[in-house]
């Protein structure tokens, strides 16, 4: 038998654990119980609960459309400058999410390179609408997916595209019968944490987006206001959300958590 | 229709230049070492790399892109879709082709007929043993008619038993087919098996080729020597005397002239612990220097002038005692080598 475990290691240890689960238990013991069930089926919550449920599944279709091919040039197209694109596509994931917003508004406000145009040309606004909600999350929530899948388009053997190729496929049959198939896992992957990280979202959201009851408010940010009304729906609000994440956690479970 | 290719591929530190015709209904082996150039004038011929001419009665490949081509390819590890069936794997072909569903399927269960798997269509390919997969890899190569088969060591994943019954299947598809089929193996039995031709192909050139028996006969390089299990030397002859490059002479029973290649078998050489007396015309002293045991043989490696393989019983093992370092004598038979100009 080995001699017992150090305590300068085990210390700080048992610390940083009740430091990650200290505040979650607080926010359960601290919920409202009684009045629970009235509170989660309020207006404000379910239109709020809705409203995050439908921007960050629409802006998980963007990062989905837009975010998988982007993964496949980077992962398997032979572009001068791969390394440096893969960089970038990543500066989202470090950018802090309120400079998101502010360089969205930026571009696509009424004043924006390109909002000016959208705003003449076709009477298109996206700040302070749902649609600039959806466009603020996917902004944020995307690389997590264009990294996912790419790291499993990588770790896909190249061989078996070259298979289909000598059967006749074109590239895009290949891609889709063949590639998308394989890589399914990581695709599914980073659409959930995509998902995940969407429905989190506030900084950029805030931002962009703004703060309408039922058009722009999402669960982050009608938690954040109801901390200065209201704390039990603060509360509600926000075990809602710690459901969410766990389950989203169990659902990544093989993934993440092995032992 | 006969296949005509021109190969040439050029990367750093490697050169592919290969010539080869392919009769329709002849299967083609191309035999050499690894890093001889097999595997990238296979991936030449099936568009996979750039840099090959082929042209098969008169319409040219040359540009076409893989999935342009008339080829079937049975890859070295087969490339079984893993997450289609058995069916779809082998209607792939036909629908990436442009063939209708129900008509796909139905061709595609011909062929699994074909290859004895019917029971096996709506099978996943991970649940197959590896013969049944390498059957259903020549059922989808073979599904889309291509006038080009290419096997890229069809039997090399294969463990010894099961190896042998899927070779003689596939000869038996490869005789029904009738287009070009170019084999790609470093297992000289394979190619003898398979094969109405060898090419045998060496640092990205054809050192020699021709039908197995004449290939096994008379070898022209030392790998080639190695690979029939021949003792191979290259000398010039002077009637029954051959001066061997490599040093030692050989006496021979037919007489020649000028530059030869030398071979025997290892089981012509007989090893004693003393000069031998008598009638053999070539002895000569060498040292063990390996021993390798195979089934019902010895093989003893010796050095010497020339050094030579021979086959020994076990019994001769056992009493001489060999051990490398041992110093024995070397007899063999003029009788036994054959000679032929170089």
């Amino acid at each position: 038998m080995r001699s017992r475990l150090p305590v300068v290691l085990v210390l700080p240890a048992v610390v940083g654990l009740a430091f990650l689960l200290v505040p979650l238990a607080g926010l359960l013991v601290e919920a409202p119980w009684t009045s629970l069930p009235a509170q989660l089926f309020s207006t404000e919550v379910v239109q709020a609960l809705r409203l995050s449920l439908v921007c960050a599944s629409l802006a998980t279709v963007v990062c989905l459309v837009l975010g998988v091919p982007l993964a496949w040039l980077l992962a398997r197209s032979e572009l001068p400058g791969r390394g440096l694109l893969r960089a970038l596509v990543t500066v989202p994931l470090v950018l802090p999410p309120v400079v998101g917003g502010v360089a969205l508004l930026l571009v696509l406000g009424r004043r924006g390179v390109v909002g000016q145009h959208l705003d003449q040309w076709f009477g298109i606004s996206l700040p302070f609408t749902t649609a600039g909600v959806v466009l603020a999350e996917a902004f944020v929530a995307m690389p997590f997916l264009v990294i996912s899948v790419e790291g499993a388009l990588r770790a896909a053997d190249p061989r078996y595209e070259e298979a289909a190729a000598t059967l006749g496929a074109s590239r895009w049959l290949t891609f889709r019968r063949v590639t998308l198939p394989s890589v399914m896992p990581g695709v599914v992957a980073g659409t959930v944490l995509c998902w995940a990280r969407a429905l989190g979202e506030f900084g950029a959201t805030i931002t962009f987006a703004g703060n309408f009851p039922g058009r722009t408010t999402t669960m982050p940010l009608a938690v954040y206001l109801a901390l200065e009304t209201d704390p039990d729906a603060a509360i509600v609000l926000s075990i809602v959300l710690l459901l969410v994440s766990v389950a989203v956690l169990a659902g990544l479970r093989d993934r993440w958590i092995r032992t | 229709m006969t296949l005509h290719a021109a190969l040439r591929v050029q990367r750093a530190g490697f050169r592919l230049s290969l010539d080869l015709t392919v009769e329709p209904g002849e299967v083609v082996a191309l035999l050499g070492p690894n890093g001889a150039g097999k595997t990238t004038a296979l991936r030449a011929l099936a568009g996979l790399e750039a840099g090959g001419a082929i042209s098969v009665n008169g319409s040219t490949w040359d540009g076409l892109p893989a999935e342009k081509r008339p080829v079937g390819v049975v890859f070295q590890d087969y490339l079984l879709f893993a997450h289609m069936s058995v069916l779809d794997n082998v209607a792939f072909g036909l629908r990436a082709r442009g063939t209708r569903k129900a008509e796909a399927n139905a061709i595609a269960l011909r062929w699994l007929h074909q290859v004895g798997l019917t029971e096996f269509a709506r099978a996943k390919p991970r649940t197959l043993s590896g013969g049944q997969a390498q059957r259903v890899a020549l059922a989808r190569a073979l599904a889309t008619s291509p006038q080009l088969l290419l096997l890229d060591e069809p039997l090399a994943a294969l463990d010894a038993s099961t190896r042998l019954r899927v070779r003689s299947e596939l000869g038996r598809h490869l005789i029904d087919y009738p287009g070009h089929t170019l084999l790609v193996t470093h297992d000289p039995l394979d190619a003898m098996v398979l094969a109405d031709r060898l090419v045998i192909l060496e640092n990205g050139r054809v050192v020699q080729q021709g039908a197995p028996r004449d290939v096994v006969r008379q070898p022209q390089t030392d790998y080639v020597a190695h690979l029939v299990g021949l003792n191979f030397y290259r000398g010039v002859a002077d009637g029954t005397e051959v001066r061997l490059d490599d040093g030692g002479t050989l006496t021979i029973a037919e007489p020649a002239e000028g530059p030869v290649h030398v071979v025997f078998p290892p089981s012509a050489v007989s090893l004693f612990p003393s000069k031998p007396a008598g009638s053999p015309r070539n002895t000569w002293q060498a040292v063990v220097s390996g021993i390798e045991q195979h089934a019902h043989t010895t093989r003893v490696d010796l050095d010497g002038s020339p050094a030579v393989l021979a086959d020994v019983t076990t019994a001769t093992v056992a009493e001489l005692r060999l051990q490398p370092g041992d110093s024995l004598w070397v007899s063999l038979k003029a009788t036994e080598i054959h000679t032929y100009p170089r």
